[in-house]
């Protein structure tokens, strides 16, 4: 049997799925910021 | 017609975003993130000191740790959460999250927050995050809460752990100190929470969980909280007695502790409970708030 899709069903599905995109979108910036911090001065460390 | 009676589902169709934050008991997890960044912050400054940053993310995650245990905690007990009163309206008993749903976020959360804590801060933060949330999820949730009375007096370690975790990820070590914040949340937590069972009593027993006002009565209950806020208000003097605070602390938990007992007294006298019992527990978060301020405070001062 086909489910019927109303509006408030996306509208709630929507609003979950952004709301997962930006945890992960967080994640992916701590983890990005952590590495940064750890290299510390050492970034600065590679040939040009 | 509704899509779950036809199909099923990962997701739950009725849950709001909220639902799922509040599975995280945020309220508890507020207390959690402030109690590990006091831990965190009377820490012996290391040489080079902790990056802000990496104190942000140590925050983040064990925040994330302490959500997940709730989220398992709300797993398991939604059955009795169903008949209660107070717990009736969760996400789970309402309905509005799956139960499948919420298992699979408090382990993804509790693996996540052990193991990113573990590598980007330190293995010695995250195996206590772990021991944390197993727990308070396992033994307290799953072995304690239904057997015996004991069970918030033994299951408190759990919520007077995160001061410990907030030491531990500033420096790699453990010591005396934050065992002493351990010890003052660790007898804080049954006077708190027989505060809330005395107001709930019919509640807890209509589920037949053995709180102490259910096994004991609440005469005995009163006594009790009498003698752990004694206790408490001991404790709360270690940070001084022992010499890494100063007197702007110890003036602020000796007037702090004198109100909790003069509530405690008050309780135990008049047994009005649900008047009096819930002045007391309103005042044991505030408290607990105000006794960790004036520890960043002095510190901060001296």
């Amino acid at each position: 049997m086909e489910p019927q899709w109303t509006q408030a069903l996306l509208k709630s599905r929507r609003r979950k799925a952004t709301l997962l995109a930006i945890v992960l979108g967080a994640v992916v910036l701590m983890f990005y910021l952590v590495t940064v911090v750890k290299l510390g001065a050492n970034i600065m460390q590679r040939a040009l | 017609m509704n899509i779950s009676q036809t199909e099923p589902l990962l997701l739950s169709d009725d849950a709001h975003a909220g639902d799922y934050i509040a599975l995280m008991k945020p309220r508890v997890m507020s207390l959690v993130i402030f109690t590990a960044l006091v831990g965190m912050l009377m820490a012996p400054q290391t040489i080079p000191a902790m990056h802000p940053v990496l104190m942000l993310v140590a925050l983040i995650l064990i925040a994330a740790g302490a959500g997940a245990s709730a989220v398992l905690n709300m797993w398991y007990e939604a059955d009795i959460d169903a008949k209660m009163e107070r717990t009736a309206a969760r996400p789970i008993p309402s309905g509005r999250v799956l139960r499948g749903e919420a298992l699979t976020l408090g382990i993804c959360l509790a693996a996540f927050s052990v193991v990113s804590l573990g590598v980007l801060i330190n293995y010695l933060s995250g195996a206590l995050l772990l021991f944390t949330i197993v727990f308070y999820a396992w033994f307290y949730t799953m072995v304690l809460k239904r057997r015996t009375p004991q069970n918030i007096v033994i299951g408190g370690a759990a919520g007077a752990l995160p001061p410990v975790i907030g030491w531990a990820a500033a420096t790699n070590t453990l010591a005396l100190e934050p065992f002493i914040f351990f010890l003052i949340i660790f007898l804080w937590t049954p006077p708190h929470f027989w505060a809330l069972a005395l107001i709930k009593n019919e509640d807890y027993k209509r589920v037949n969980i053995p709180m102490l006002p259910v096994v004991a009565g609440i005469k005995t209950t009163l006594w009790n909280i009498l003698a752990y806020s004694l206790l408490l208000v001991g404790a709360s003097a270690l940070p001084y007695v022992l010499g890494f605070s100063g007197l702007l602390y110890m003036q602020v938990a000796m007037i702090m502790g004198a109100g909790f007992l003069t509530l405690a007294i008050t309780t135990l006298l008049v047994r009005q409970k649900n008047k009096w019992a819930g002045g007391l527990f309103a005042y044991s978060i505030f408290y607990l708030f105000v006794i960790f301020s004036a520890l960043l405070l002095d510190r901060g001062l001296a």
